[in-house]
């Protein structure tokens, strides 16, 4: 796959019930961060941070600094808004690599 | 047992919260759009949405469906995607010719290639929703073996054909009637369009009626609150069900006996009747109106 | 540390001495004194009419660590409670306990008195919001008490409850203190938490802003328990008080959960002429009237009555001759309220009579179905209407353990999940309602019965919803939504929640931030 890069910041999602928004730009060194506001923050705030180092991991970004605004999303929404934002942040201008998403994506 | 496809659910792509629960209203099939419903400028966090969703949420026994985008207009993708994701049905939109199908079908069947999948195991359902649509629905109808139905979208067909949707319908007469031949001739399912007033049921019920008397399978619905109307009107009565049930013992009763002729009150039992015996008995079960056993 | 029957674990600090912890949902029948009003007779010429809050609290002898009580029948729209407690709090008055009948959004200025010291102790049925959030951040020093609707009530008639002020809000009343709901500016129908208040409380105000002429008839609250009256402006909103007609839901899986819900009551032996039913105000436990509606029109099935806290729909089911009588402790909206004035057979009954098991027996041991809420139920069926997901407090008992434990056949109904949250979980955080009373349980993807009543497992073998075990619908929901961390508490206990008959259910912990 080439190689993502974030390049701006972008953003994805909403902040209807049951979805996320998660914002996300350059954080050049300094690894990932996130801040988190999740209506479930107590029963799945660990979870939700899990699943978005994870996708991050997957798609080999390594620093970005991400603001994320969770309704209540689900596991799936998560990572579908965190591999769209990062797409979206790195401008990708060719087809998306279905191949090297389905590789880790099961 | 065939496929019941009284009641296909659209769902908008874009909706979480409606990708998380459609499953759980009781539609035969739900139908992801990436088409209509969703802004250009959110086809690609949709499409990723949908396809994290079907690859993740169980959705039982439920079709899932997803309608695409036009081929030069995102369709690829999305294609790519849902086949990849182990969707059941790609919907093309706007179908206008044979040609349409197939220039979809060698797109799903590269990623089916591709992705290691079993080649035709992604099936296909065509939209119509134009009068070249219409007037090619049986070719279209028999352009590919992965078709399973096809729809009449009508909408843009009323707004082509320079008039509008009225309560009694007349103004779809003819492009229901050539669609469900075109169906029946290809031996794949005919589908209703939508009714857009979702507060008016008994606007929809009416509707239902009219369509299920034309001879169609099903129709789309866009509120969850139509489909247990839309499946009342397809259950089947009292009668016909005991009717069923009567031909289906009988049939049993001939072959316990070994009996070459099967009759039922002096009438002969042939194979249409059949037929239609086991397709009220397939609606009455899934209306939870009787509970068929081992005989399944 | 003491563990009760159902495995909650009651600090010693809290244990009831009189009642002990939960030890089972049947009624203890042991003999008990009832509990009396003190009485200063009114003697003839003397005027019980006085000129200001302000007066009526000084006449009382309102002293420092007193209990006051209110009712809520006037719900968003009441204006009395924190009208009192502003007058109270100016007189310098503290250490209260206040024992309303329970608490709404609108009386967030309590958080005010209860850091200035002015109330120091709490009874109620519940606490909403920004209340509730605060008691559960450790707001308090002593624990609320949390008691339904006929615990209360109970506690009241067995002196766990000695109120020594009781104020009324009343939407009419004459200057002798006679006083019903159903007439007035702002009308709320039932006054049937404030009945038990009037008969027990050693002073009894009336705040009323329609006095109208001696004798002001029908009587809810009579003149011969009643101190003094006052006439103030407005006791209220008149449209929080009573809402216009409440909605039916159209939110498809509410609807979905009231038709599952339906079915179950239709198959069950219960339903034929002349059964009895109660539904909470909730989505999909009122839309289950309308579901039922439907099929006891068509098998032409007549209810005796309907009970508790009553909605427009049920009074459209009397008009229609579907239902014999309606039974009222709480009229939620106008509909409703216009019918108990109109309609004979609209009754309103009190607290005690609907629900105390301190009585000789209350209404709802006549009851043969309910349908209820639920914000949390778990795998022992042990069902949470009191603290969210993330353990903080912000409902209500109710009469929740009351009609579940009496009635013939309890039905909760309940999304499987709401957004992320399972409804359905190990293990509910708070238990207001003991598993043994709940019989059936109602979701979006089918049903559960509890395995205690076999006798229903047999009778439901074959209606057409989809059955599953408890365990089941907890695997489907944490299926969708993933297991949820277990909500981290502090050793402080917020609240304490009684089982109807006194003992301690449970306990609230102050959850760690």
């Amino acid at each position: 796959m080439d190689k993502l890069m974030i390049k701006k910041q972008a953003i994805a999602g909403t902040v209807e019930s049951s979805d996320v928004q998660i914002i996300i730009d350059q954080n050049p060194n300094k690894g990932i961060e996130i801040e988190l506001n999740s209506s479930v923050a107590k029963q799945f705030g660990r979870r939700i941070r899990e699943v978005i180092e994870e996708t991050l991991e997957n798609l080999e970004i390594h620093d970005a600094k991400l603001v994320v605004e969770d309704k209540g999303a689900l596991d799936c929404t998560i990572k579908a808004r965190t591999i769209a934002v990062v797409h979206r942040a790195a401008e990708t201008t060719k087809a998306i690599d279905w191949e090297a998403i389905e590789e880790w994506n099961v | 047992m065939e496929r019941l496809r009284r009641t296909m659910m659209f769902v908008p792509a874009s909706n979480a919260g409606m990708l998380r629960d459609a499953y759980i209203y009781g539609a035969d099939s739900i139908m992801f759009d990436l088409e209509d419903s969703i802004s250009l400028k959110e086809k690609d966090t949709s499409r990723f949405l949908v396809y994290q969703a079907v690859k993740t949420i169980d959705y039982g026994k439920t079709e899932t469906v997803v309608r695409i985008n036009g081929l030069d207009a995102g369709g690829r993708d999305d294609i790519e995607a849902l086949v990849r994701a182990g969707i059941d049905v790609i919907r093309l939109p706007k179908t206008e010719t044979a040609q349409d199908i197939l220039d979809v079908e060698s797109v799903i069947e590269a990623v089916e290639k591709k992705a290691g999948r079993e080649i035709g195991s992604t099936k296909m359902m065509a939209a119509i929703e134009s009068a070249e649509g219409v007037l090619n629905a049986v070719e279209i109808a028999k352009a590919s073996e992965r078709l399973i139905g096809i729809a009449l979208g009508a909408e843009d067909y009323v707004t082509n054909m320079h008039t509008k949707r009225s309560p009694e319908g007349q103004e779809l007469f003819f492009a229901r009637s050539m669609i469900l031949h075109a169906a029946r001739n290809a031996g794949i399912a005919a589908l209703d369009t939508v009714y857009s007033d979702v507060n008016n049921e008994e606007g929809l019920r009416h509707e239902v009626e009219v369509i299920k008397q034309l001879g169609f399978d099903g129709k789309s619905v866009i509120n969850p609150r139509q489909i247990p109307i839309v499946n009342s009107v397809f259950a089947p009565n009292e009668s016909e069900i005991e009717n069923a049930l009567n031909v289906i013992r009988a049939i049993e009763e001939a072959e316990e006996k070994g009996s070459g002729v099967i009759a039922l009150n002096g009438k002969m039992i042939d194979k249409p009747i059949v037929e239609r015996a086991e397709r009220v008995l397939n609606l009455a079960e899934a209306a939870g109106l009787i509970k068929r056993g081992a005989q399944e | 540390m003491a563990e009760n029957k159902i495995g909650r674990q009651i600090p010693e600090s809290v244990v009831n001495k009189r009642y002990g912890t939960f030890s089972g949902a049947s009624i203890k029948e042991d003999t008990y004194q009832r509990a009396s009003a003190e009485v200063a007779p009114v003697s003839p010429g003397s005027n019980k009419l006085l000129s200001s809050v302000r007066e009526a609290i000084e006449k009382t002898g309102l002293k420092d660590g007193m209990t006051i009580s209110f009712h809520h029948h006037f719900r968003e729209g009441d204006a009395v409670i924190n009208l009192v407690m502003e007058e109270i709090a100016k007189m310098g008055i503290k250490n209260l306990s206040i024992a309303p009948s329970s608490i709404a959004n609108v009386h967030e200025p309590l958080i005010d008195h209860i850091k200035n010291g002015v109330v120091t102790h709490i009874t109620s049925s519940g606490l909403r919001d920004n209340l509730g959030a605060a008691i559960s951040r450790g707001l308090m020093n002593e624990p609320v008490i949390i008691r339904s609707h006929g615990g209360r009530a109970r506690a009241i008639e067995a002196g766990d409850i000695h109120i020594d002020v009781a104020f009324i809000g009343a939407p009419s009343s004459d200057d002798y203190g006679n006083v019903n709901g159903s007439h007035g500016k702002a009308t709320c129908g039932s006054l049937g938490y404030a009945q038990v208040d009037a008969k027990y409380a050693d002073k009894v105000v009336v705040i009323t802003d329609n006095l109208v002429p001696y004798p002001n008839t029908p009587i809810s609250i009579p003149q011969t328990q009643v101190d003094y009256v006052v006439e103030i402006d407005s006791i209220g909103n008149p449209d929080g008080i009573a809402k216009g007609a409440t909605r039916v839901t159209k939110n498809p899986k509410d609807l979905l959960i009231a038709q599952n819900a339906n079915k179950v009551i239709t198959h069950s032996p219960y339903f034929k002429n002349g059964f009895s039913f109660q539904t909470g105000t909730g989505g999909a436990a009122l839309a289950v009237a309308r579901f039922l509606r439907q099929d006891m029109l068509k098998k032409n099935i007549k209810a005796s009555f309907a009970l508790g806290g009553i909605t427009q729909q049920m009074v459209e089911m009397l008009n229609e001759g579907l239902v014999e009588k309606i039974i009222d402790v709480q009229s939620f909206d106008k509909g409703s309220a216009r019918s108990i004035k109109e309609n004979e057979q609209h009754y309103e009954i009190s607290a005690d009579f609907y629900a105390s098991a301190g009585t000789k027996g209350p209404a709802v041991n006549k009851l043969d179905i309910v349908i209820l809420s639920a914000l949390e139920i778990d795998t022992n069926f042990n069902v949470n209407v009191l603290t969210g997901s993330d353990g903080v407090i912000r409902g209500a008992s109710g009469g929740h353990c009351d009609t579940a434990a009496a009635s013939k056949m309890s039905i909760i109904v309940t999304p499987l999940i709401r957004g992320r949250i399972p409804s359905v979980v190990d293990k509910v955080n708070t238990v207001v309602t003991p598993g043994e009373s709940v019989d059936v349980v109602v979701t979006e993807v089918g049903i559960c019965i509890n395995p205690l009543r076999k006798d229903l497992m047999d009778i439901f073998k074959n209606i057409p919803v989809p059955q599953f075990t408890i365990e089941e619908l907890k695997e489907k929901a944490y299926a969708v939504v993933g297991t949820p961390d277990p909500i981290e508490y502090e050793d402080k206990v917020v609240a304490v929640v009684e089982y109807r008959d006194g003992s301690i259910i449970d306990v609230v912990q102050k959850v760690k931030e």
